[in-house]
């Protein structure tokens, strides 16, 4: 199946052919490839274009290192973007697309790019298109035009995902050697330990490396261990899973692709999962990721990590070429040459930059392969992908190699060492030392209850994985409490000798215009790196962002290091002195689906509903968000336009009587024998001496003596107060007077209950409200004498025991009912049938606005957080005896000076409406800006006054009533006088509601 | 995800609480300076290191108490119900 | 160092260079050594505090500054924000001068010769209810009357100027409409560091990175000098620039500050082709988006609501911004999120800035910025220039004072007390 696979070899399952297609050309492949594999078998060797010069590229590695090789995967809805092939599972029917590239991969006209390279270097963009000054936006819409790689979808993705949360003794990050060896020994103790890989399959090197265990193929052991540990009831396998962060206090986080290997997830499959791990323990696995060499021309399709190379060979039974040659400066390499040669390719050279020899095993692996010494691949040669390399002799230091030969050949395998993967173990705040021996980063110090093991911890060896593995492994356990009683035969494999490496981090300069590429997704070259030296940016953080090094997709994987280095060269620095950049998560990107789950869009927070929720709904209420909760607006009738039905309401209540759900107050229970005294310390007004059975209303502060809230509490008993706060308070006003009462005034015998979700609450109010009333609690249990304003008696509607409250936030006669919740819609539907005599009817919030503005009710419009209670003309509540919260501040010059904004009304004196939101100004501006002197908080058609009313903030307010000020909204072109007023327009002296 | 010890509840994700910052300001008393009141609405030692804090059990017992965590490495060290001597 | 002919960026000096390969750029700023003694100090080589530098030897004449700078230039948050440039604010105070701020970044580019990459692309707030459509209205006429640019949108509008966005009514909060600055942006953030550094170093700035201030000495509350890791430096007037420290800085003069100090984070996703052309935000879960220039998608939101100076983050918030984000664009799914970073705020007890003078003589202090530093990064150095150049504030920063705490005279915006991370 395709002209570079062999006949046989690999783990593939041959029987199962799958067809796929790239950029519309169908393909096909085995179970068990990837799209990588699939692409390289088949021969496909362009698969897209580099971010800034649009150069092709090619598949490079083998996994999460990819740097170059993505594509847009799947269509529609489901099209992901920036997708490493090397990643993706076969499934039938795949489609992806080259993406980055127009028209086509193999043809693209953004290449222009690379022709203008001479002009284009590191931080290009930040000398030019200045002129003329301001015309950035015009060069940056083509800049835009050239940005990005792949396209989202346009659509909502139909897939879903999920979270879920897991805990365990000890959690194995890798499932390679070292991994697999640390979870025998720790589950063999008992403990709960759960081993998270990114592959199908684990196994790590042992998939694609040679080796031996236990006297033993690798992949035997591999198989028998994996046997062994699914049956362990302790011990958990997630697959395709992904550590991506590693989080405070031991929580490691990892997205396992479900259904990402399936054409389209299962009926009731989730897409992806996040796994938010808390183990007690955490053993670090993770291997270690080749790096490339930066030689001339290094990024062009064929040139690829021998590694992968490597792994193509022996897993896929793909040939990445049919001539290659290795260019190493250590032993691993040497692996490659036997692999390639186990799928029929060739390999001319290996050209090893080392003067030394290589190891022994090393040198059987070579074979009769021609070995380079001391010498190295000088450039690429070739258009679109490479068709001979140009080799050269070492010389001294930082002078050019001298070009020996060339050697055609169509696949370059290139390793320059390896580097562990120490991401989460940085993300864990760990510090990195650098070891001289690898030329790499490796974990420092310990961290508590984290442990690096194996490559990932510069130990290359395979022996020494597996011990490492299985030392860690009975070391977690013991720690999370778990001795290991049996005694754990620790897994071997052969000691060998491996050759020193060197570090070659970059091919000597060959000629002016070679470009030597050190991130290939990026562009960046060893030009540009010399460039920002040159220029004084010399810190790695300075370089990262002036040169994009390591920015892409694949956060540099395989050349962070050679950048770093390169770095250091130019400084006459170590490599440890100018240091590394910070890891941060995620390790690998997450898709946005993964990390919402399923608490977004409508279910982005909670909806909160009244118990009367249902009846509104039943009644058409239009019900609107106010806050997190969900209320009814007003009742539209048949045929009624939605003023009409506000109009109509707020008219009802004036003249007849109407009922209102304000079940979302907030209700707070205060009991305690220092209740009275709490709450006069909440409050800024008396509330010891109120009466049983009397309410008050209450206005609170912050302590920076601003107003908080407010609202009425009343004296039940001697020691019992409920009280009322706004619906948007209701949570912080009980946090409030918590932190008071337990931590300020802990002597206080004072005991808070939040019983807003227990009560529900009704506001009755109208003319007709009492003969309501009395009908449902009793004929004249509400009269004047019984229940006066302010007063509060205990009654029971349709045998349900309720509080009445008589009072009114509307200006006319009215009654709160609070009930509980669960008889809520029985004692509402007891009222409304008692009340058709009146024609009683509902209204909404709508309504309910415009009966405060006309009352000169505040509400958060005007309790803004910036009001004194003196703004608001609540200056005489204030006590001038004993402490309450905000009174020192309070008193502050500023807040008490004069020319604060004051809480007045306006009236509209050309009978205009008054622009909502509307500034105050002083005359007509004619479009200018202008001096404002406050700002119009509410505004409404007050159908009783048959006028354009508001309530505003104006600077020194209440001493300018009568005069004309302008309410301005130069965002609606409309200025309107407006007269000041005082801010209660109805029922001023209180008959109404006193009546 | 932190896990705040509630002194009552034990450990809990962080996200049944509240925060509310430096728990080492004492309300003064209504005779003490204007500089007092300001100090304690307003200035924070606000340190690099280990900072006593107030946290509150918002969705569990809904007590609050001090909590002594590093700003800097984010370790949480002890906590405490709000006593007062 | 060689000696280039072509000091002045352009696309000419592009030209030339790319005839020596690029070989002969001069360095964008030197690497000096710290002198005995300067006439100011500046304290953070941030984007406040190189402007800060900038404008005092540009505008007002003084001759030897040196900025210190602890790590490497621009580390702090200038190189960790969203980027965002706006002025649209309601309260006088903030009003003026961040709209100083926003007319410096309309000529930013030019006056550095240094492409900062100021694209005023707008900044769409948008409204979830009735009611937060009034206070943008508020807000917006108080834009207006302040000379402001700002234009109140309803749905229809912001469905075409936002084609992804979800304008339907099946989401939790659907959007009423919005309030747009036009004029606002964004820009690039570590250009406009680089711009400053090399701007004022090239009117002989001195900018010392690798130089962390250990000690600021006061000898009868007047300020004599700092010391360093790298000596001690003499100098009458010594300003602070270094939002997210401030009050480890200010400790060292034994002053306390409105502030504390919490993490913010940010994040993008994998660059994709640009499908957002605006700065959206949306204030029904405190959210900020925008896709740069690049390609990736950048947003954050609210801070992790704990006193915090390490720059990560936690996950939480993390889910919770991403939550928010896929609200708006539900089509950004599958996209991948690619990095996350924290930065540490500055939260000051109001909201709002300081820019002004300490207690102590000589001592002048730039901090508090909370989440909306990068923005006024030019206004900022102005008036921070100005008030340590003429030893009081210019009219632009009165409001911004220290002693509004006291006072009571605050700019709380949100008007959420006397809480740092409330805002």
């Amino acid at each position: 199946m395709g002209a570079f696979r062999n006949s046989s070899g690999g783990t593939l399952d041959r029987t199962q052919r799958i067809r796929f297609r790239f950029d519309g050309k169908q393909y096909s492949g085995f179970q068990g490839d990837t799209l990588a594999s699939a692409l390289l078998a088949n021969g496909v060797r362009v698969v897209g274009r580099s971010f800034k010069y649009h150069r092709p590229r090619g598949v490079f590695g083998m996994g999460v290192e990819e740097p170059s090789a993505m594509v847009r995967l799947r269509t529609g809805a489901r099209a992901e973007p920036n997708v490493r092939v090397t990643e993706v599972e076969l499934f039938d029917g795949l489609e992806a697309h080259s993406q980055h590239c127009w028209p086509s991969v193999n043809f693209d006209l953004g290449a222009i790019a690379n022709v203008m390279s001479p002009l284009l270097p590191a931080g290009f963009y930040y000398k030019t298109f200045m002129w003329p000054a301001t015309k950035w936006m015009f060069y940056e819409h083509f800049i835009r035009k050239a940005a990005g790689l792949g396209s989202s979808a346009t659509e909502p993705d139909p897939d879903n995902y999920s979270r879920s949360y897991e805990f365990c003794d000890v959690l194995i990050v890798g499932a390679g050697p070292a991994g697999l060896s640390a979870a025998l020994s720790a589950a063999s103790s008992g403990a709960k330990v759960m081993l998270v890989d990114e592959t199908p399959d684990g196994g790590g090197r042992l998939r694609f490396d040679d080796e031996v265990i236990n006297d033993g193929p690798a992949d035997k052991w591999l198989n028998e261990t994996l046997r062994e540990l699914s049956k362990m009831p302790n011990f958990e396998f997630r697959f395709r899973t992904t550590a991506f962060g590693y989080y405070d206090q031991n929580m490691v986080v990892a997205l396992e692709r479900v259904s990402d290997h399936l054409p389209e997830p299962e009926p009731g499959q989730v897409r992806q999962r996040v796994l938010q791990i808390r183990a007690k323990q955490v053993v670090l696995a993770s291997g270690s990721i080749e790096r490339s060499i930066p030689f001339g021309y290094n990024d062009k399709p064929g040139v690829m990590l021998a590694s992968a190379v490597r792994g193509y060979a022996l897993k896929y039974a793909v040939a990445c070429g049919r001539r290659a040659v290795v260019f190493t400066n250590n032993d691993s390499a040497y692996a490659t040459v036997t692999a390639l040669h186990s799928v029929g390719a060739q390999v001319v050279a290996v050209v090893d930059s080392r003067t030394q020899s290589p190891g022994k095993r090393a040198l059987e692996q070579l074979g009769d392969a021609k070995l380079i010494q001391g010498s190295v691949v000088i450039k690429t040669k070739g258009l679109r992908s490479v068709q001979a390399v140009e080799i050269g002799q070492i010389a001294d230091e930082g002078d050019s190699p001298k070009k020996s030969h060339t050697i055609r050949c169509d696949l370059v395998c290139v390793s320059g060492g390896w580097t562990p993967t120490i991401h989460l173990f940085s993300h864990a705040q760990g510090k990195l030392n650098f070891d001289d021996s690898i030329s790499a980063f490796v974990p420092g110090a310990d961290i508590p209850a984290l442990h690096v093991v194996g490559s990932a911890n510069g130990e290359f060896s395979l022996a020494a994985c597996l011990r490492q593995g299985s030392d860690a492994g009975i070391e977690s356990a013991k720690q999370a409490g778990y001795e290991t009683t049996a005694s754990v035969s620790i897994p071997t494999a052969p000691e060998e000798s491996v050759g020193d490496m060197e570090p070659l981090w970059s091919v000597p300069r060959t000629g002016s215009r070679v470009k030597r590429f050190v991130d290939i997704q990026n562009d960046v070259t060893i030009d540009d790196i010399e460039l920002a030296h040159t220029e004084g940016f010399v810190s790695v953080e300075h370089l990262k962002r002036y040169t994009t090094l390591g920015m892409g997709t694949d956060q540099g994987r395989t050349s962070n290091i050679n950048g770093l280095a390169n770095l250091a060269r130019l400084r006459k620095a170590e490599v440890p002195e100018v240091g590394h950049t910070t890891f941060r998560p995620p390790y690998t990107p997450v898709s946005l689906g993964a990390l919402a789950g399923v608490d977004f869009s409508e279910h982005l927070s909670p909806v909160r509903r009244t118990p009367l929720h249902q009846w509104h709904e039943r009644n058409h209420a239009h019900l609107q968000n106010s806050g997190v909760w969900k209320r009814p607006a007003y009742y539209p009738r048949t045929g009624e336009s939605v003023q009409d039905a506000i109009l109509r309401e707020t008219r009802h209540v004036r003249e007849k009587v109407g009922i209102t759900d304000v079940s979302s107050l907030g209700k707070i229970d205060v009991q305690g024998r220092d209740a009275a005294e709490f709450l006069e310390r909440i409050y800024i007004n008396r509330w010891k001496s109120l009466q049983i059975g009397r309410c008050r209303y209450g206005l609170m502060l912050r302590e920076d003596g601003f107003v908080f809230d407010d609202g009425t509490s009343t004296r039940l008993s001697e020691n019992e107060f409920y009280m009322t706060t706004t619906t948007a308070n209701a949570g912080p006003v009980l946090e409030h007077m918590e932190i008071y009462a337990q931590t300020v005034w802990p002597e206080l015998h004072v005991h808070l209950t939040s019983i807003s979700d227990q009560w529900a609450g009704m506001a009755l109010a109208g003319p007709f409200s009492r003969n309501v009333l009395n009908t449902v609690i009793g004929e004249q249990a509400a009269s004047n004498e019984n229940l006066p304003y302010m007063g509060v008696i205990n009654a029971r509607i349709a045998d349900v025991p309720v509080l009445v409250f008589r009072v009114s936030f509307s200006g006319e006669l009215g009654y709160e009912i609070h009930i509980p919740s669960r008889q809520a819609e029985l004692v509402w539907e007891t009222i409304l049938a008692a009340g058709q005599e009146w024609e009683i009817a509902p209204y909404g919030l709508e309504a309910m606005t415009i009966l405060r503005i006309e009352k000169g009710h505040v509400v958060a419009a005007e309790l803004d957080g910036r009001t004194t209670a003196a703004d608001l003309g609540f200056g005489r509540m204030m006590k001038p005896d004993g402490d309450y919260v905000g009174k020192r501040l309070a008193e502050r010059s500023a807040l008490t000076a004069n020319g604060r904004k004051q809480l007045v009304g306006i009236k509209s004196i050309d009978s205009s409406p008054i622009p909502r939101g509307a500034q105050i100004i002083a005359e007509p501006s004619g479009g200018k800006p202008a001096q404002t002197f406050g700002q119009v908080t509410s505004a409404c058609f007050s159908p009783h006054l048959n006028q354009e009313i508001g309530l505003a903030l104006i600077k020194d307010g209440r001493l300018i009533y009568g005069k004309t000020m302008y309410a301005a909204s130069p965002l609606t072109g409309r200025e309107v006088p407006v007269e000041i007023v005082h801010h209660i327009f109805v029922d001023a002296e209180g008959e109404r509601v006193r009546g | 995800m932190l896990l705040i010890p509630c002194p009552w509840c034990g450990k809990r994700a962080q996200t049944e609480f509240t925060y509310r910052g430096d728990a080492t300001v004492e309300r003064p008393d209504l005779a003490d300076s204007d500089s007092q009141w300001y100090d304690y609405v307003y200035t924070r030692d606000n340190p690099r290191g280990e900072h006593t804090e107030w946290w509150h059990h918002t969705g569990g017992c809904r007590k609050w108490f001090k909590v002594r965590r590093n700003t800097w490495t984010h370790e949480v060290i002890s906590s405490e119900p709000p006593v007062r001597d | 160092m060689a000696k280039s002919p072509f000091k002045r960026y352009s696309g000419f000096s592009l030209l030339r260079n790319a005839l020596s390969n690029h070989r002969r750029w001069p360095r964008a700023w030197r690497d000096p050594e710290p002198r005995k003694s300067y006439d100011v100090i500046i304290v953070g080589a941030g984007g406040h505090g190189l402007a800060t530098a900038y404008y005092l030897a540009k505008l007002h004449g003084v001759k030897n500054i040196a900025v210190l700078e602890k790590g490497w230039l621009g580390g702090g948050n200038t190189g960790r924000n969203t980027t965002i440039v706006r002025s649209n604010y309601m309260l006088d105070g903030n009003a003026n001068f961040y709209e100083h701020s926003l007319k410096l970044w309309e000529g930013l580019s030019k006056e550095l010769n240094y492409n900062v990459m100021f694209s005023q692309r707008g900044v769409l707030n948008l409204a979830h209810s009735d009611s937060e459509m009034e206070s943008f209205a508020i807000r917006g006429n108080a834009m207006r009357l302040n000379g402001i640019d700002a234009e109140l949108l309803l749905p229809d509008q912001i469905r075409q100027m936002v084609p992804h966005l979800d304008c339907s009514q099946s989401t939790r909060y659907p959007i009423f409409g919005g309030l747009l600055q036009e004029r606002g942006g964004t820009a690039r953030h570590d250009a406009v560091a680089w711009g400053y550094a090399r701007g004022a170093d090239a009117l002989g700035v001195d900018i010392i990175q690798n130089c962390e201030v250990s000690g600021i000495r006061v000898k009868d509350n007047r300020v004599v000098g700092v010391d360093t890791n790298r000596g001690s430096i003499d100098a009458p007037k010594v300003g602070l620039a270094v939002a997210g420290n401030s009050g480890r800085l200010a400790a060292m003069a034994g002053l306390k500050l409105p502030i504390e100090s919490h993490v913010l984070q940010a994040m993008v996703t994998e660059p994709l082709k640009p499908i957002i052309h605006t700065v959206v935000t949306s204030g029904a879960s405190h959210v900020y988006i925008n896709q740069t220039d690049k390609g990736e998608v950048l947003f954050g939101g609210d801070l992790d609501l704990y006193n915090s100076y390490a720059q990560r983050g936690n996950l939480p918030r993390i889910e919770y911004v991403v939550q928010s984000v896929l609200t708006l664009f539900p089509c950004l799914r599958r996209v991948r999120l690619m990095r996350t970073w924290g930065g540490v705020m500055d939260m000051s007890m109001d909201g709002s800035p300081i820019i002004g003078k300490l207690p102590i003589d000589g001592m002048y202090f730039n901090g508090g910025w909370c989440y909306g530093g990068f923005k006024a990064t030019p206004g900022s150095g102005w008036c921070f220039a100005h008030t340590i150049a003429n030893d009081e504030p210019h009219e632009l920063n009165k409001a911004l004072s220290l002693e509004r705490f006291e006072t009571g005279a605050l700019l709380d915006e949100k008007g959420s007390g006397a809480f740092a991370f409330s805002h």
